[in-house]
């Protein structure tokens, strides 16, 4: 075997290998974008689209009730995880609050007491007063809050994410706003 | 049958590298029952290969069809509720036996020259080891399941700039729903198993490949320089070949291990699954399994403004200290005997660990949501008091005090014990506790009326021993000798 054939085997692998390493690339594009869609938009309208809790006669003013909606983006195959849940707190005629149902320390489901007026949380022991502010325990602020809205006489509000206290609100538009935008 | 097995080498030519490993010398020492833990967390982790893949065969991946194929597995399926007892059973198994594996490796420092990398591989390897365990709960999908996945999130989230991001990506959307559970399906079916396998390949490789620790003797100072002379002068010198000399304690704990696992899942029997995946059914107080209690109880007791930092730099500070561990410390004293931090270490760790996972056991910080309706308070407290002091009770009732305070051993224990709570606070201190809160506890000014407090003040008054009398205010008394006739306090 002589040396210039050597050289032409060796470039013909490091030819080989960039031919690879650039299909390589091609393929990473879709398999990424595949891999990320959970967070690179495409779902966008579903978080601002207003979701019905039923008619107003349903909470009566200075109470707070208990509400379930089905999310904006489900498949066929969620089952019951394709509900949830929230307090609605009816202030006054057309003053509310809703709360997510999660707390805002961990995530589990708070209860509602109308006798003491709190809200308690099974796991860590957060409690939250009828407004939603901290009462005690571990959370670092208050219940999460869905913006409402009141038409014909009926109730909507805007969720369809998780609130978690690192995305507090319900209205974390994720398809449009990237990290470090 | 020899001539089978003849046709087959000639073919597979494997007979020879096969005893030559299985005959490779290992120091005598090493023929011991603290050298077994790896091979049966390897065999353990066999079995959970193939429990995993029966498991697959009925279980659906399917957020609406998950809990429904677990109730098919527990109660049609003929013994499928045996098959999910060995496949959770083995997951705890494992978790125990790769601790203890680790802690043996940390006392024996086996992680010194020249096995610092064996020993990253099997940080890596627990990791992987611990991701099969959350996973694994995930795919039960059950109530905690659910729940445990929105701690998970709730903790992802916190992560600086990326939190809802990674929320995202790991909930496979916005929500808790079937994209969770499929994402999570792949993890513990195809990517933790997939690297498992290639990462215990690796590390069984580096065992092989660099010989297994020889036992520690107090003086024998490990040096790069030397080490590996040494090694082969020992194994030369007073070896015995790994089979049989030393691979029949490996059989025999391994035996005891499946026996003991068998026996376990047997009489133990599946975990779960608890209430369904709705997250519209509230009445839920989720917990995490057994290997995860201790974080539970972290996370319950860390005051709050510490939570996230501790949640997001402890576990990075825990890993790159076990990660650079066998480079800060890659010589030296061998022996537990000469190394005393690296003992207190342990303890520390343990004592700690098994205190956080105790306390999660009784959960001390959660409120019992049903006292107030369900326990009672117990007679002793309630008998010879007057209608107000009565009433008083009612109220501790009502107004779910006795979700947080317990008495006489009933109720919750997020707030002091109340039994004796007339000796510690005066009528003052009660009434301002009670109105504004404070130290951890709401206040319940808007909840109570003037004499709804007097009532609850009454009763919690009458909560002393008898033999000693209620805490008072002993300026108190002037104060009623100095007002007018007829209007003391």
């Amino acid at each position: 075997m002589t040396l210039p054939d050597m050289s032409r085997r060796a470039m013909l692998v490091k030819l080989g290998l960039f031919f690879n390493g650039v299909v390589a690339v091609v393929l990473a594009v879709p398999i990424l974008r595949y891999v990320l869609s959970p967070v690179l938009g495409g779902r966008k309208t579903s978080y601002t689209s207003w979701l019905a809790l039923g008619p107003l006669e349903q909470y009566p003013a200075g109470q707070t009730r208990f509400a379930t909606f089905r999310n904006p983006d489900v498949t066929a195959w969620d089952g019951k995880t394709a509900d949830s849940a929230c307090w609605v707190r009816r202030i006054d005629t057309a003053k509310f609050q809703v709360f997510a149902i999660n707390c805002a320390h961990l995530g589990c489901p708070v209860r509602w007491f109308p006798q003491s007026g709190l809200f308690m949380c099974p796991c860590h022991g957060g409690a939250y007063y009828e407004d939603g502010s901290r009462a005690s325990g571990p959370p670092e602020r208050g219940l999460f809050e869905y913006p409402y809205k009141i038409e014909d006489g009926k109730l909507f509000i805007q969720a369809g994410e998780l609130p978690t206290p690192g995305s507090p609100t319900a209205l974390v538009n994720i398809g449009e706003k990237f990290p470090c935008a | 049958m020899q001539s089978i097995g003849e046709w087959l080498d000639a073919r597979l030519q494997l007979a020879g590298t096969v005893r030559e490993t299985m005959e490779h010398r290992v120091p005598r020492d090493t023929s011991s029952f603290f050298y077994v833990f790896g091979s049966a967390a390897l065999t353990v982790f066999m079995l959970q290969i193939v429990t995993g893949i029966l498991l697959a065969i009925v279980y659906v991946p399917s957020a609406g069809e998950a809990w429904n194929s677990l109730q098919t597995l527990n109660h049609s399926v003929p013994l499928g509720w045996y098959i999910r007892a060995l496949h959770g059973w083995g997951s705890n198994f494992m978790v125990a036996i790769v601790l203890i594996h680790m802690v043996q490796v940390f006392l024996f420092g086996a992680y010194k020259f020249p096995r610092e990398l064996t020993w990253v591989v099997g940080i890596f390897l627990l990791l992987m080891t611990l991701g099969m365990a959350f996973s694994g709960q995930v795919l039960r999908f059950d109530q905690d399941a659910f729940w445990g996945i929105g701690i998970g999130a709730s903790i992802a989230s916190r992560v600086p700039v990326m939190g809802a991001w990674t929320v995202h990506l790991l909930l496979g959307g916005p929500i808790i729903a079937g994209a969770t559970l499929s994402r999570f399906f792949a993890l513990h079916v195809f990517v933790i198993p997939g690297l498992l396998i290639a990462f215990v390949s690796l590390h069984l490789l580096m065992v092989l490949k660099l010989g297994i620790n020889e036992w520690p003797m107090p003086g024998r100072i490990v040096r790069k320089a030397t080490y590996e002379k040494q090694y082969h002068e020992l194994t030369a010198s007073d070896g015995v070949p790994f089979f049989p000399g030393a691979i029949y304690k490996d059989i025999f704990f391994t035996g005891c291990i499946l026996l003991a696992l068998a026996v376990v899942a047997f009489y133990f029997g599946p975990f779960g699954p608890s209430g369904r995946p709705d997250p519209t059914i509230i009445q839920t107080a989720p917990r995490p399994d057994y290997f995860f209690l201790w974080l539970y109880a972290l996370l319950s007791l860390l005051p709050p403004e510490m939570e996230t930092p501790a949640l997001l730099i402890g576990p990075v500070v825990v890993l790159l200290g076990l990660l650079l561990l066998p480079f800060i410390f890659g010589e030296g004293e061998k022996s537990w005997r000469r190394r005393p931090v690296a003992v207190l270490t342990i303890l520390l760790v343990a004592v700690a660990l098994g205190t956080f996972t105790d306390l999660a056991g009784h959960a001390p910080w959660s409120p019992v949501m049903d006292a107030w309706s369900g326990d009672p308070i117990p007679a002793t407290f309630l008998e010879h008091r007057t209608a107000l002091e009565r009433q008083g009770a009612l109220l501790f009732q009502l107004k779910q005090c006795h979700n947080c305070h317990a008495l006489g051993n009933e109720g919750g224990k997020r707030g002091p014990a109340l039994d004796n709570v007339a000796l510690i606070q005066t009528q003052d201190q009660m009434i301002r506790q009670v109105i504004q809160g404070g130290g951890n506890m709401p206040a319940y000014g808007k909840n109570l009326s003037p004499p709804e407090v007097t009532a609850l003040v009454a009763f919690l008054r009458t909560l002393h021993p008898a033999a000693q009398m209620p805490a008072r205010d002993a300026s108190r008394e002037v104060v009623n000798q100095n007002a007018p006739a007829g209007q003391p306090f």
